[in-house]
């Protein structure tokens, strides 16, 4: 068992979702309520990532942020090292990869708020940041946390770009996906059985928890 | 007009017309009646600030909410108002009290539970506190949804259809509950339906609208049985609507020519001998009997009929005469619900009507066009 890269996937796939938690909050409730032209290409663009093969966003994220190129130049003056080949680079990959998984969920939960409660809440004297916190966020809370679960599950499960962009430096972009193939190639079966199991069962559980959470969501709206 | 009424003026073209001025007194119900679409909800989704109207101005005593011309719309979280939506929106995750609390947001923290618990007990809720809204009967909901709307301590109250979604015993009750509310709340109430018997039943104003517009407007007895025009008549449902000319003018009596027919009706200043002119009687104001023209000579305006139709409803019994004459006009109109056991009336029963000449209401004549009436 490789415990350094089994850790690292775990800390890559914390911080994704702490930053796409409030990215799928604000930009799902957007998406959920504004009415705009242009609205579907919006929506379009974000749900790219889960029809592109990773190895897709990985090119365009090296020849967008590698090194060559004026955001990686600035990147790398400012923190003294490239954003492509680094953890950081990998949590971009990671944020980008994992848009639509954040973001539709929590649009969905939004949307299934009828228009009359929030306008109630209003009415009652609340300001738009306590419908928010008092109404919104309490009524559409499961899809969030369903979003951010499957985010987290998807992190670890996450091959193509993470190998474009991160390459397989061990204690910095080395996810257990990338050991698994890696052990694979090696022709150390047991090692790469005992990690592509601790996946299975991960996987198995989040999905297991989002099943149930969508149950209670579908529940309380339905 | 007293200082806390409120005063709405709004104006546009589409996509919901409107064109119209209100007014509403502190301590007074006023009912907003028409078909749908006549832009009842949007007037109160304008007062309320949910709506945004091209040209409007909604004020309530010194405080102006909404002067576009001023550029002045204030947000609904601070219009001091509360809304009773049609389907009550009570916050499905809040408990009644907690529903009623949120509303008390003016208050310090610590007294919004026991303000909450006093305004439940006003809706006679008292025991229902830790209930949620999915476990309440609908009439619970909506005295929910009204604790709520008065828990802002509002300064114009908006109920928007509050009685659609209850049964009718419910709906009976509520409707006491809410005149004594406009008691003890002495704020502009303004309620949507569009039901003339309700209307009649809480408001003691009513304005009609169609399309936008105020047809009419005064107390619910007025507007039902003395409607300002055939259109106004039309969306009441006063059925009897019909053409004639006025004769003469006799002392309290104005004397019509009905095809033929002379007609005394109680009189009518606003119209010349000659004039083309529409009238309508309420059901409520024709007598029927089975007696000949006997006493043609003491009662005015009897005339011979044949009964075409008679429904029994659950109080009353709806009747359809046609009467003698190449014009052969439809009467309709409603009788104690024992009056055709008692006297064996049918359909093809000989009759003779009276039209009380209180209850004949003349009105300007539509257009240029007949009437397409009776």
């Amino acid at each position: 068992m490789d415990w350094v890269a089994f850790s690292l996937s775990i800390k890559l796939g914390l911080v994704t979702v702490a930053v796409l938690l409030p990215v799928g909050v604000f930009v799902g409730r957007w998406l959920a309520y504004a009415r705009f032209s242009g609205k579907g290409f919006v929506e379009a663009a974000l749900a790219l990532p889960l029809v592109l093969p990773p190895t897709v966003v990985g090119y365009y994220l090296l020849v967008s942020v590698g090194g060559a190129t004026p955001i990686g130049q600035a990147w790398a003056a400012t923190f003294g090292h490239n954003l492509v080949f680094s953890f950081e680079g990998l949590v971009l990959a990671s944020v980008i990869v994992n848009l639509p998984f954040a973001i539709q969920p929590a649009q969905r939960a939004f949307e299934a708020i009828a228009p009359e409660i929030r306008e109630a809440a209003a009415v009652s004297g609340l300001s738009p940041w306590s419908v928010l916190r008092r109404i919104e966020l309490p009524l559409a809370w499961q899809g969030i946390l369903m979003g951010l679960v499957l985010t987290f599950a998807h992190t670890l499960g996450e091959f193509g770009v993470v190998l474009m962009v991160g390459g397989s430096i061990p204690g910095e972009t080395k996810t257990v996906a990338i050991a698994i193939y890696d052990r694979v190639q090696a022709f150390d079966t047991a090692s790469a059985g005992i990690m592509a199991a601790t996946l299975l069962v991960m996987s198995l559980a989040t999905l297991g928890l989002i099943y149930r959470l969508s149950s209670q969501v579908g529940r309380r709206h339905g | 007009m007293a200082d806390d009424a409120l005063t709405v003026t709004l104006q546009q073209k589409g996509p919901i017309p409107l064109d119209l001025t209100l007014s509403c007194a502190a301590g007074d119900v006023l009912a907003l009646v028409g078909p749908s679409g006549s832009g009842k909800s949007t007037i109160l989704r304008s007062i309320a600030g949910l709506y945004r109207p091209e040209v409007g101005r909604v004020s309530v005593g010194a405080s102006t909410w909404l002067d576009t011309s001023r550029r002045i719309d204030w947000p609904p979280y601070r219009r001091r108002v509360g809304l009773v939506f049609q389907n009550y929106a009570l916050f499905p995750h809040m408990t009644a009290l907690a529903n009623v609390a949120a509303a008390l947001g003016h208050l310090p923290r610590q007294e919004r539970s026991r303000r909450a618990g006093e305004l439940l007990e006003l809706v006679h809720l008292a025991d229902l506190h830790r209930r949620r809204p999915a476990e309440l009967s609908g009439g619970q909901q909506q005295r929910v949804a009204v604790a709520r709307a008065l828990a802002r301590d509002p300064d114009v109250l908006l109920l928007d259809e509050p009685f659609s979604a209850v049964d009718r015993v419910t709906r009976q009750r509520l409707y006491g509950e809410l005149r004594e509310l406009s008691r003890a709340f002495p704020i502009p109430i303004l309620v949507v339906t569009h039901d003339f018997d309700e209307a009649a039943r809480v408001a003691n104003r009513m304005c009609l609208l169609d399309r936008g517009r105020i047809l009419q407007t005064g107390t619910p007895r007025d507007v039902l049985a003395r409607p300002a025009s055939v259109q106004a008549a039309r969306l009441v449902d006063l059925r009897n609507v019909f053409e004639a000319r006025i004769l003469s003018q006799d002392g309290p009596l104005t004397i019509l020519d009905w095809n033929g027919r002379t007609l005394q009706a109680a009189r009518s200043e606003a119209h010349q001998a000659g004039a083309k002119v529409a009238w309508a009687i309420a059901g409520t104001q024709v007598l029927l009997s089975r007696t000949d023209l006997d006493q043609a000579d003491s009662q005015p305006n009897r005339f011979s009929a044949t009964i075409r139709d008679l429904v029994h409803l659950s109080e009353s019994l709806a009747v359809t005469v046609v009467l003698d004459g190449p014009d052969a006009p439809v009467l309709s109109m409603t009788l104690p619900a024992h009056y055709a056991r008692r006297t064996g009336l049918g359909p093809g029963s000989v009759v003779t009507v009276a039209l009380m000449p209180e209850g004949i209401h003349v009105m300007t004549a539509e257009g240029e066009g007949p009437s397409d009436c009776g």
